[in-house]
């Protein structure tokens, strides 16, 4: 059976093709969707053990909810919900400022604080989890 | 082409797009379309609490007593049940997307009664978590 794609064509349209693709407008829009849809099916449990573990926090005092949160299973609960969250949600506000947000500046802007604001949180929240679990 | 600005801005000229919101009748579909992406969005702005929450444990204990005091206050109280049903309503919404992503739920009727559920499902999902807190505290 003969296999057809790029490695059926002869050398010379291979490297072209490579080069043209590059410099297509298809950037990075298929490992985005695949992200989202991993991240999806990921946030599934991961939620539902969010929700669980919020209401355990639910009245709680410093010092129980310190604890709680130093465990094992809560804090590894958490750092994966983070994990998968700040990518679900850096994706997704990214469709939306693609969809909506058009004028020069504003479109860069806009993309870079969405960038900027979701590593910031991933990285304070990461932060305070590890620090209850090892401080 | 990287100077010009399409939608000229700056210099006042709109190109006319096609009508969409002025002539659609609002069907339960496109409703839950909007707000599956409004839900997503109020979760992305809905983190900032979290970050706060859990710096707040991780500082010291009037910190956490300044967090833990607004997070049961009403206002964030309010905050924190509108918080819960966009998380279900979004997550529901996520799982009738997947549906959508292995081919089903397309139908007519099907649609319809995917979106009525979602709906609904968010609902009932708050309902019983806060339910629960209550009940629990």
């Amino acid at each position: 059976m003969i296999k057809s794609g790029v490695s059926a064509k002869p050398a010379s349209t291979r490297f072209a093709e490579n080069r043209l693709r590059s410099r297509t407008a298809a950037k990075a829009a298929t490992s985005e969707a695949w992200y989202m849809r991993v991240t999806s099916i990921a946030l599934i449990p991961l939620s539902i053990g969010f929700v669980w573990l919020i209401l355990s926090l639910s009245g709680k005092d410093y010092a129980a909810a310190r604890l709680e949160l130093g465990r094992p299973v809560p804090a590894i609960l958490m750092l994966l919900f983070l994990l998968a969250g700040i990518i679900h949600m850096k994706i997704g506000m990214q469709s939306i400022i693609e969809d909506y947000v058009h004028a020069t500046h504003w479109k860069e802007g806009a993309l870079m604080s969405n960038l900027f604001f979701s590593i910031l949180i991933g990285v304070a929240c990461v932060y305070a989890v590890l620090k209850l679990s090892f401080a | 082409m990287a100077g010009v600005d399409l939608y000229q801005s700056g210099a006042g000229q709109h190109r006319p797009l096609s009508p969409h919101l002025q002539i659609y009748r609002p069907l339960l579909t496109m409703m839950m379309s909007i707000a599956h992406r409004i839900t997503g969005a109020a979760l992305y702005f809905g983190t900032l609490l979290l970050v706060w929450y859990l710096i707040a444990a991780a500082s010291g204990p009037s910190s956490f007593a300044t967090a833990a005091w607004f997070l049961r206050s009403i206002l964030g109280q309010l905050i924190l049940l509108g918080f819960t049903w966009a998380l279900f309503h979004h997550l529901l919404g996520g799982i009738r997307h997947m549906i959508w992503d292995a081919g089903y739920g397309f139908a007519h009727p099907v649609r319809e009664w995917l979106a009525q559920a979602t709906f609904i499902g968010g609902l009932f999902l708050t309902i019983i978590v806060w339910g629960a807190a209550y009940l629990i505290l």
